[in-house]
């Protein structure tokens, strides 16, 4: 991972080389090339920027950055126009996105974070076993094994940004004055140069035709304007102007949800709490091991319980019983599952994974129903008894399994440790002389009836498990969904919706009208010719 | 009958609608292009009554949920969809000389179903796959997936048609591309007449046979005959390309239509892979598990294809950027398609251990 602290250094180490030499390079400009001044001007920053890095403990590996830098700073007044020119290119954005495909191809074959036995052997592999160490090493140095957080892939990220965003700020003056130029009528002659073009030749007068046009725009969704000389009357309209910002609002949201995902990864916390059933937690701890981190509230499992497909071990549900406290108040309770988390002051607790607590953690809860009796619920731990009302009975519960299976000579087994059939074994005595004894199984219920009409159910091993949670806290996460929200709004306009203008002209003559329709649309041109087409045999 | 019965009607009719459209193309002869087209339709409605079916069927066995669940669901509704994109192109183009190129990609896919013994019942989910989300994310992927397989054919379509010089590299990668695509479907093929006919352990499902009677064989002498093979295949492809063209140019269908096809196709698939393909993901693992984005492969490979259509749409906005690369940008897209659902699987599973370990 990338400090917070050191990335400062870089950055204003690489901006400093940049600043110094603006002045240099100006002055370098003035005085004769190759003489010793020009020589000097252009080596000056050196000492310093070296002094410099060893000073701030930044890496030999960011000595190119602060090279471009320095460069960038000696060609300063040129550079402005020439890096607005370079950046404002769709072509830079082309060989962008190739390039971080690319990289990215590199980032799957080459497994990320992951053991380095695995790369090493993959590299052997490919490049044979002799050459694999250095090959490998080669490959750390450069931030192939954390590829996605390595500097020169973030470098190229930030190159893409402020590729989109000049590139942006270029062309939106222009599109803007698109979308708000109003509408003029046509010089007259102008219509047959249109790639949508129509020229129909009607009996009758213009007025004959002037509300059949109309009809003709409102079936196209348009409102026309018209406008007369002497000569012709003109319709003209324009429609979804605005829809052209539409790939404009697409980019913005990539940018929207690259910053979200930096403040994530700057401002957030990536961690996990195993919560026993019943007890409370006021921290939750670093995913990568650095400790833990106080929540400002506490936590508290009531509750844990896994559900099965029936019959099978398949799980079907995970579920946590959750109560928030703060101030040893109760103030939020909840019921989480997987795809169902728990959100509280900016953290979000997930139901990620379960596990057993030492054997003999726990109570037993039991609901017995005696034979005619009223039925009552108990809390036993094992090895304690209970007296079974209405009978001379004492039971006992001698053993708990978490996952009861037998064996083909009918010895009881746990077949995991994970409590996927818990069950207890339950004694019945009368008077020190064992009548009957009798596995109960949480999840069959055939098991529950125990001989004599009497009824046991075992509801849980409360204490029994720990419930594995997520703990995430990701401020920035509400700017990526919002990206998310924009970017799906931009494409469709983008890709949807067009901006179309449609003219018809018409001129008498000689007891005739002629009809000139001309139209344009910035996507998707044939549907709305198409359209024109079938409409305009309506005029005739 | 019950959804597996019609499922396999389906599977059968587009594998000998193939054969027919592939038989017109090169006979030109117009009742085999009806026949075609009536066989696709037929399987066409048998598979949406599986589907049905399967629906109704998953209720009954109380695990109701839409069949969009696992690789065996997800890859038949990949179909389903490319049939339905196919004769809708094929109805409102009025020719069916697109379906020699598109009815294999469905074949491929379908011989992939068979051969990779991947389970075909109805089970149930875990918890962190019962998901409206995922469902969403699953459904609309597909759906742009075909479009992007249309959008692979008409771009392989429009390089044949317009290649015409051996040592161009436009030629040459066509010819790799479509060499390859025919090699695999026929390994599959190869696959699958052996385990069928030859090897028969019924039961006991054909698990990672891909290739096993090909590429993949215990004797050398059959791993180097089908290289041989291959090798020998592509370049009789390359020698004989022209004759590919000549059937396009005959159909007369213009270099325009095609370019617009794979234009139209991108721009109804990005958008829906870009929703249901990237930001339902995204949404789903953020509601499972608190990470919107972990840059895990299939991820990644999702990622890289979403990458490869931008490119294509920004294409023509660079000077100089016209026919022929955009085509192979759009070629390159699909196969990326091909490797993100298949590849990270087969592939890079492989590579690491982390697929061998289980
Ligand atoms: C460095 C990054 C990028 C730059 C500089 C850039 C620039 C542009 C420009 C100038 C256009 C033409 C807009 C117009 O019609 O006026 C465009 C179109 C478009 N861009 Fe980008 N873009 C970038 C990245 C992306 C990415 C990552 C996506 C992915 C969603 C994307 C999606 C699109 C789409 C869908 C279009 C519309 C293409 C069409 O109309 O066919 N862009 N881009």
């Amino acid at each position: 991972m990338i400090q917070l602290g050191h990335i400062a250094s870089v950055i204003g180490l690489v901006t400093g080389a940049f600043l110094i030499n603006i002045p240099l390079g100006y002055a370098r400009e003035k005085s004769k090339k190759y003489s010793l001044k020009w020589f000097v001007l252009i080596h000056l920053s050196i000492p310093f920027m070296i002094a410099a890095r060893l000073f701030l403990h930044v890496e030999f590996k960011y000595v190119p950055f602060i090279i471009i830098g320095a460069i960038c700073g000696q060609f300063s007044s040129k550079v402005g126009d020439k890096l607005f020119k370079f950046f404002s290119s769709v072509k830079l954005a082309a060989v962008l996105i190739a390039v971080i495909a690319f990289t990215s191809i590199i980032g799957t074959i080459i497994e990320q974070n992951g053991d380095p036995q695995n790369n090493l052997k993959l590299i052997e592999r490919i490049f044979g076993i002799s050459s694999a160490p250095n090959i490998y090493s080669i490959f750390y140095s450069l931030g192939f094994m954390d590829m996605y957080h390595s500097i020169w892939f973030i470098a190229i990220l930030v190159l893409f940004c402020l590729n989109l965003i000049i590139c942006s700020l270029d062309r939106l003056p222009r599109i803007s004055k698109i979308v708000n130029e109003p509408l003029s009528p046509l010089k007259s002659g102008a219509a047959s140069k249109f790639s949508i073009h129509k020229e129909l030749n009607l009996k009758g007068n213009i007025e004959n035709y002037r509300g059949k046009i109309e009809i003709f725009f409102k079936k196209l969704g348009f409102y026309p304007i018209e406008a007369a000389s002497d000569i012709e009357t003109q319709f003209y309209a324009q429609k979804g102007a605005f829809t052209r910002y539409g790939i404009y609002v697409t980019h913005l949201s990539i940018i929207i949800i690259l910053i979200g995902s930096v403040i994530g990864v700057f401002f957030g916390f990536d961690g996990f709490l195993n919560l026993p059933e019943g007890e409370v937690s006021d921290v939750a701890f670093h995913k990568n091991g650095s400790g833990e981190q106080k929540l400002g509230f506490s936590i508290r499992c009531d509750d844990f319980n896994v559900e099965f497909y029936k019959d099978t071990d398949r799980p079907m549900r995970y579920i946590s019983w959750l109560t928030i406290l703060k101030y040893n108040k109760e103030v939020k309770k909840q019921v989480i599952e997987v795809n169902t988390p728990l959100k509280y002051e900016g953290y979000t607790f997930y139901q990620a994974n379960y596990g057993p607590m030492p054997p003999g953690k726990g109570v037993i809860v039991l609901r017995v129903t005696p034979n005619g009796e009223a039925e009552e619920i108990l809390k036993l731990k094992v090895g304690e008894s209970f007296n079974l009302a209405g009978t001379n009975l004492t039971a006992t519960v001698v053993q708990f399994a978490p996952a009861l299976a037998f064996d083909k000579d009918w010895k009881p087994f746990n077949y995991t440790e994970m409590m996927n059939n818990p069950a207890v074994f339950v004694v019945f005595k009368e008077k020190e002389e064992t009548k009957l004894s009798w596995w109960v199984q949480k999840r069959y219920n055939k098991t529950w009836e125990i001989p004599g009409g009497h009824k046991i159910e075992l509801i849980d091993n409360w204490g029994g498990q720990y419930t594995g949670l997520q703990v995430r806290k990701d401020p920035g996460v509400w700017l990526v969904y919002l990206g998310f929200m924009l970017m799906v709004i931009g494409l469709f306009f983008a890709m949807f919706t067009s901006h179309k203008k449609m003219w018809v002209i018409m001129s008498s003559e000689k007891g005739r009208v002629i009809i000139n329709i001309a139209a344009s649309a910035n996507k998707n041109r044939t549907a709305f010719e198409e359209k024109i087409d079938n409409l305009s045999k309506l005029l005739s | 009958m019950g959804s597996s019965e019609f499922f396999g009607l389906a599977t059968i009719g587009y594998i000998v609608a193939m054969m027919f459209y592939i038989t017109y193309l090169v006979i030109k002869n117009k009742t085999i292009g009806i026949i075609g087209t009536t066989i696709t339709v037929a399987s066409f409605v048998s598979h949406t009554a599986a589907f049905i079916l399967r629906w109704v069927e998953s209720y009954q066995l109380g695990m109701g949920r839409a069949p969009l669940t696992n690789l065996f669901e997800s890859l038949t509704f990949f179909v389903w969809c490319l049939i339905l994109g196919y004769l809708i192109i094929e109805i409102t183009y009025k020719t069916r000389s697109f379906g020699a190129f598109i009815t294999p990609i469905a074949g491929m896919a379908l011989g992939f179903i068979e051969l990779s013994g991947i389970s075909k019942d109805i089970e149930p989910l875990m918890p962190a796959l019962q998901s409206n989300w995922l469902l969403a994310h699953v459904m609309m992927s597909f759906i742009s997936y075909s479009a992007f397989a249309l959008s692979f054919a008409t771009a392989m379509m429009y390089l044949i048609l317009k290649t015409k010089d051996k040592k161009e590299p436009f030629y040459i990668f066509w010819i790799l591309a479509c060499g390859m695509f025919f090699i695999v479907l026929a390994g599959m093929a190869i696959d699958f007449i052996q385990f069928k006919l030859i090897t028969k352990t019924s039961g006991e499902l054909i698990t990672n046979f891909l290739f096993k009677a090909t590429f993949r064989a215990e004797s050398p002498f059959v791993v180097i005959t089908s290289w041989l093979v291959s090798i020998i295949f592509i370049l009789g492809l390359w020698q004989y390309g022209y004759i590919l063209r000549n059937t396009i140019e005959y159909f007369k269908i213009s270099e325009k239509v095609l370019e617009d096809l794979t234009y139209k196709t991108i721009t109804i698939g990005f958008p829906i892979f870009t929703l249901g393909g990237l930001i339902f993901g995204a949404v789903w693992a953020d509601q499972a598990w608190g990470v919107y984005w972990s840059w895990d492969p299939k991820e990644t490979w999702s990622l890289i294809t979403w990458l490869i259509y931008a490119f294509f749409l920004h294409t023509r906005y660079i000077a100089g950027w016209r026919g022929n690369r955009i085509a192979a940008v759009a070629v390159s897209g699909f196969i990326a398609v091909i490797f993100t659902y298949l590849g990270v699987n087969l592939f890079l599973s492989g590579l690491h251990s982390y697929g061998g370990m289980k």
